[in-house]
């Protein structure tokens, strides 16, 4: 089933044979949404204690710096499908910027000093931007690419 | 391409589908219309999301308790069932079988799985505040944190392994040509790490319900 016991290999799609071009941008997405998770761990570990918060701003800062190398790696591909990339990054934006708002919601709501706020505030938003990038990712990279001139030359391919 | 329709029955009943080659050459697929996010359902998720928001807004403890004890054992149960029995039933379907029920099954995961963690951890921490819980006086602090650990590794499971193999499914059956290969390798990391949160549920449980009885 998998091709491996046996069966025939399947013939690669032009998406198999793109994918060796791409940057690792769903793991350093997960590196990413890693980094934010142990910081989350560590704040909510150390609820109504007063301990240092060095730990969880060094995984903040890692958090993003990842993240912002991801998105530059991501820009610099030229041949990928980036209307089904902004297609679903957009609409999970949507969703995770309702979930990061419910849980902002909460920590303002609790009274969070201003220094722990600020700092899961920070995490929400590294949130919210990493996961539709991963998801978005994630579907456009098995998607056909639209290139400009398909739209001339695909109905003299097929009617002829 | 041909319109599918439905055997076995008494009238041939349209499934609104389209016969689509399979880019791996392993034979046509008829694959039902289907929608990725199941519209219907984001009204019951906006019902559930306010009734969360209320209850932490009311500091209701019994709003608390029923959002997180039923969102924690619908969102326990599902992730145990299709990774233990949805799973490994799915893998002895044929090609045809197994998409029809990923096409009906995968969009409703979209909407239900995120539903039910949101109120899981939202009325969860909330309800543990409440009680005295969070506070690392509480005697049985540790094992709090144990579940953190727990539920940590299960978000990065589920939003970085399954949600992404999840959605690449639906958009590849939404293709002209799916290509089965790639939907097999797909569904079998959706299914393995369902089944591997599914297993680390069952430590979230052991936890809570030592908690519970403390």
């Amino acid at each position: 089933m998998n091709g491996r016991g046996g069966d025939a290999l399947p013939e690669l799609d032009e998406a198999d044979r793109r994918q060796a071009s791409l940057p690792p941008v769903a793991r350093l997405a997960t590196a990413t949404l890693a980094s934010i998770v142990v910081g989350g761990i560590y704040m909510a570990s150390s609820y109504g204690r007063t301990v240092t918060l060095v730990p969880p701003l060094v995984l903040v800062a890692v958090a993003a710096a990842v993240l912002a190398v991801n998105v530059t790696l991501l820009a610099r591909v030229n041949e990928f499908a980036w209307d089904s990339f902004f297609q679903v990054t957009g609409w999970a934006l949507l969703a995770y910027c309702a979930i990061a708002g419910i849980l902002e919601f909460v920590f303002i709501y609790d009274r969070t000093p201003a220094n722990q706020l600020w700092l899961l505030t920070a995490m929400l938003v590294l949130f919210a931007v990493d996961i539709p990038l991963l998801l978005g990712f994630s579907v456009a990279r098995w998607q056909p690419i639209h290139r400009a001139d398909d739209s001339a030359t695909m109905p003299t391919a097929q009617s002829g | 391409m041909a319109e599918a329709f439905e055997v076995g029955t008494a009238a041939r009943v349209p499934l609104h589908g389209t016969v689509r080659d399979q880019a791996d050459g392993s034979g046509p697929v008829t694959v039902p219309e289907f929608s990725i996010i199941p519209v219907r359902g984001l009204p019951i998720v906006a019902v559930l999301v306010a009734g969360l928001v209320a209850a932490i807004a009311s500091n209701s403890l019994w709003g608390l308790t029923f959002f997180h004890v039923a969102g924690g054992g619908l969102w326990t149960s599902i992730d145990l069932f299709v990774g233990l029995a949805i799973g490994p039933i799915l893998g002895r379907l044929s090609v045809q079988a197994r998409t029809e029920f990923t096409v009906r099954f995968m969009p409703k995961m979209i909407l239900i799985m995120p539903t039910l963690v949101a109120m899981t951890l939202g009325a969860g921490f909330q309800l543990a505040r409440h009680l005295g819980n969070l506070n690392a006086t509480y005697p049985h602090h540790n094992w709090l944190v144990a579940s953190y650990v727990i539920v940590g590794i299960m978000t990065v499971i589920a939003l970085g392994l399954l949600e992404p193999a999840n959605l690449a499914v639906l958009f590849e059956l939404k293709k002209p040509r799916p290509n089965g290969a790639r939907i097999g390798r797909l569904m079998r990391v959706f299914i393995y790490t369902a089944g591997i949160t599914g297993i680390m549920q069952i430590a979230t449980i052991v936890i809570m319900t030592f908690l519970a009885s403390r």
